[in-house]
């Protein structure tokens, strides 16, 4: 007996299992990281007025901005990844998957960038609450980065082949996965001005 | 496999998705730009996150399709987004109202 | 606990058997003692009731009592259950480390945790057990809403599954702000960040060389965050339980279900809106208390309608008093204790005087003991033969219901006198050293030994556990003559498909002794005639 709603739609909630577990699990992202910005509010009230702000200026805000319009980019790849598996456009599918790990990867190395700059200049995770809740909040994302990569890796090639026996599925799982990255990049998008803006 | 029905469908979410990237790239330089500007850091503050949540909206209304979605998916998220207020204005509350002592 | 209980009843003596492995003539040292008191707290929570009442109960019996044949994400099953395993492991791992387990208490507050031994695998270990929660109560959430059999609408599943549905909310959106804030923490102590250190730190005589700037405050927030629904985690399955047993039990259908279900609902969502009541110490003013002291008390309501439409219940049935029953019966009264000794701690002005006493030890141990303890307890009885087709022993449950009763009201009843005279908790001497202790320590020595036979009276129930799995009496699909959908299920259920056919529901949950029938119990799969 197969679980039923696994690809096709459960008719009174009009959902397939996965698409409901994945907004569950954002719905826990999003508390994940508003624990963490709630932290960021705590401490940028407990630090001297205009501290957060001063502390931020070291930060390199034509960098950032790059790399937000990277990641923008790397969520209109995956959705394009998505809409041409339901053209049926395979060939365009890998070529869209590919661009968006690119950026991906793109965004990681600007932050690596980011990091061992700040290193260099002897600013560390320890040196003050700003920092500490910049690095705390910017390395928690760049993990869920990593780790989207990684899934994202597998779709694009090892689990590619499950297009040829069980499309359907294979357009639902991508679609999913979609739904992860843009979550990644909508933190991000908020993550940018309060880090580096304010 | 997808009816031509679908596919026009599909075509025309895609210019959709080319809008809404333009936009986003428009106010990525709109938040930069507003940065610079001589506000207090309320005004500051409010500038950037209504920004970041009009993006924010686009983001989760057309890429991930939350526009269209489920009731339920909706209830959910609205649901979290309550108890996502509560956590950041409960303990700045709590900072801003502290006892008084002598 | 045991070795604790003998430290508190006879202090500065040697503890018999084990004392050896504590150093010092084997008497324990205060270290020693902290750190058996937060580890207790930490695997009672988070590697024994909510693994029991939520991963085992919760995945094994929702898909039953909702006729699927499986959860909706068996792979995520996996995932969360060796996510619980490793993060297990991890736990019980640091009383094997050169410098111990952790000893900041469960609730592991800054400044203390964040410079104290210990405390790294517990935060480690802490990431692990949260992450398989959070895997469980998605699997949980989408199983009971989309794998619900034909014909189960919401207002005809069982209590217990609605207890699990209400319980997953939780565990989803409550744990990762302490997730977060247990990453915080692990910067703090690896990385040299001082997310929760004060500027101006001094600690054994010293300036403490971090940026400061932090604030103890933050942590007590995201932790008690999770904290305070985690309390309902605990609960919610056990009154679920309680439920089933009490309808099956009564023959006759639970009183209120429909307010029971709301109640359920309503109390998850206030569960979010109170936590500080636990932090009423800490300097608020007088809004904020103001406030949560309001929260608290408006969550009290749902919970005395849970506990009066179960006794309710009781009015005019037929009881079988078998042990799950038992059980079940004992539940009631128990947490009703619990329940009302909140309510001074809840009132901030009380709470003041009852704060970190014996006082609040009391409270909580009624709800979790003789209450959620007892709640699995009965599930365990009632569904072991669902699990293995045979039944357990009665005489031996009996054995063990009585004296364990007996035995749970003698530890936790004097915490009450002790608490009330200001004895602080996590006091390795039990109080030995203060003055206003002195008229009531003497309860330690009842509190100890009825501690010490209460660990007897679970040896019926572990011999119980094992002899009845080849000499139990075989039972088929239904030895309760029960109405909900897992009774139809082979005993045990078919692997990986539970039914032999998905079942067809067409009645609510709890239709006994409806009039003019011959049987006293309808199943929820019987069609409705005309």
């Amino acid at each position: 007996m197969e679980i039923p709603y696994t690809v096709e739609e459960r008719p009174d909630t009009g959902l397939f299992n996965a698409k409901l577990g994945i907004w569950l699990f954002l719905a826990s992202e999003v508390m994940l990281f508003g624990g963490l910005f709630s932290a960021y509010i705590f401490l940028r009230f407990g630090a001297p007025v205009g501290a957060f702000h001063e502390w931020g200026l070291e930060l390199n805000i034509p960098l950032a901005t790059f790399n937000t319009l990277i990641l923008i980019s790397s969520s209109v790849t995956m959705i394009m990844s998505w809409a041409s598996l339901k053209l049926n456009e395979f060939k365009k599918y890998k070529l869209y998957m590919g661009l968006t790990l690119l950026c991906a990867l793109g965004f990681l190395i600007i932050k690596y960038i980011e990091y061992t700059s700040k290193f260099d200049h002897h600013i560390y995770p320890s040196t003050n609450t700003f920092y500490a809740i910049y690095f705390a909040l910017t390395g928690l994302h760049g993990l869920h980065i990593i780790g989207g990569m990684i899934v994202l890796y597998y779709f694009w090639i090892p689990g590619s082949k499950m297009w040829n026996s069980k499309p359907e599925q294979f357009t639902n799982r991508i679609e999913i996965a979609g739904l992860y990255w843009h979550f990644v990049d909508l933190v991000w998008i908020f993550l940018f001005p309060i880090l580096y803006l304010l | 496999m997808s009816s031509d029905h679908d596919i026009i469908d599909i075509q025309r979410h895609i210019k959709v998705y080319m809008t809404i990237f333009a936009a986003l790239a428009v106010l990525t330089i709109i938040t930069v730009a507003a940065s610079y500007l001589d506000l207090s850091t309320g005004e500051a503050i409010l500038l950037a996150l209504t920004i970041a949540s009009v993006k924010g909206s686009l983001v989760a209304g057309y890429f991930m399709h939350l526009i269209s979605e489920k009731a339920l998916i909706t209830w959910i998220l609205m649901l979290t987004a309550g108890f996502f207020f509560v956590l950041m204005f409960i303990p700045m509350a709590s900072f801003i109202d502290q006892a008084q002592l002598g | 606990m045991m070795i604790m209980r003998w430290q508190l009843a006879y202090p500065e003596t040697a503890v018999p058997l084990v004392g050896s492995i504590f150093g010092e003539d084997g008497m324990l040292l205060p270290e020693i003692y902290n750190s058996l008191g937060a580890m207790h707290g930490t695997i009672m929570i988070f590697l024994g009731i909510v693994p029991l009442a939520v991963g085992a109960f919760g995945n094994y019996f929702v898909p039953l009592q909702i006729g699927a044949p499986d959860m909706a994400f068996p792979k995520l099953n996996a995932a969360s259950y060796w996510s619980y395993f490793v993060g297990g492991v991890v736990m019980m791992s640091s009383f094997f480390t050169a410098e111990g387990a952790a000893r900041s208490g469960w609730t592991s507050y800054p400044p203390l945790a964040d410079i104290e031994v210990g405390q790294t695998i517990w935060l480690i270990g802490m990431i692990f057990l949260i992450t398989s929660s959070l895997l469980g109560s998605i699997n949980i959430i989408t199983t009971i809403i989309q794998l619900r059999a034909p014909g189960l609408t919401w207002m005809r599943m069982p209590f217990f599954v609605w207890a699990q549905f209400v319980t997953s909310f939780l565990l989803v959106l409550a744990f990762p702000p302490l997730e977060a804030a247990a990453v915080l923490q692990l910067m703090d102590r690896v990385v040299g960040t001082s997310f929760f250190l004060p500027s101006g730190l001094v600690v054994s005589g010293e300036l403490l060389d971090v940026s400061g700037g932090g604030s103890p405050l933050l942590w007590q927030h995201l932790f008690w965050f999770l904290a305070h629904p985690e309390v309902y985690v605990l609960i919610l399955p056990a009154m679920g339980i309680v439920a089933e047993v009490i309808a099956n039990n009564t023959r006759k259908p639970l009183w209120g279900y429909n307010s029971l279900v709301f109640a359920a609902v309503f109390l998850g969502f206030m569960s979010f809106i109170v936590w500080a009541h636990h932090m009423f110490l800490t300097g608020m003013g007088t809004a904020m208390s103001a406030f949560f002291q309001t929260t608290t008390m408006i969550i009290s309501i749902p919970s005395v309608i849970i506990l009066s439409a179960l006794f309710i219940s009781l009015w005019g049935a037929s009881i079988r008093f078998n042990t799950p029953m038992l059980f079940a019966l004992a539940f009631l009264p128990m947490f009703g204790i619990g329940g009302l000794t909140g309510l001074p701690l809840g009132f901030a002005a009380s709470d003041i005087y009852l704060h970190d006493t014996y006082y609040v030890i009391g409270h909580f141990h009624y709800v979790v003991a003789p209450g959620t303890i007892f709640g699995l307890f009965a599930g365990i009885y009632y569904w072991y033969p669902k699990i293995t087709g045979r039944k357990m022993s009665e005489l031996l449950g009996k054995l063990h219901f009585w004296p364990s009763l007996i035995f749970m009201n003698g530890i936790f009843m004097p915490m009450f006198i002790q608490g009330l005279a200001g004895v602080s908790r996590r006091l390795w001497d039990g109080g030995l050293e203060y003055a206003h202790a002195s008229g009531v320590l003497h309860w330690n020595e009842f509190m100890s030994i009825s501690a010490w036979l209460l660990g007897l009276a679970q040896l019926p129930f572990i011999f119980n556990v094992f002899y009845s799995l080849k000499r139990g009496e075989k039972v088929k699909n239904n030895p309760w003559d029960a109405t909900t959908l897992e009774w139809s299920a082979p005993s045990p259920p078919l692997p990986h498909v539970n039914f032999e056919k998905i079942p067809e529901v067409h009645r609510v949950a709890y239709e006994y002794s409806l009039p003019g029938r011959k049987r006293d119990f309808t199943p929820q799969t019987e069609p409705k005639k005309g």
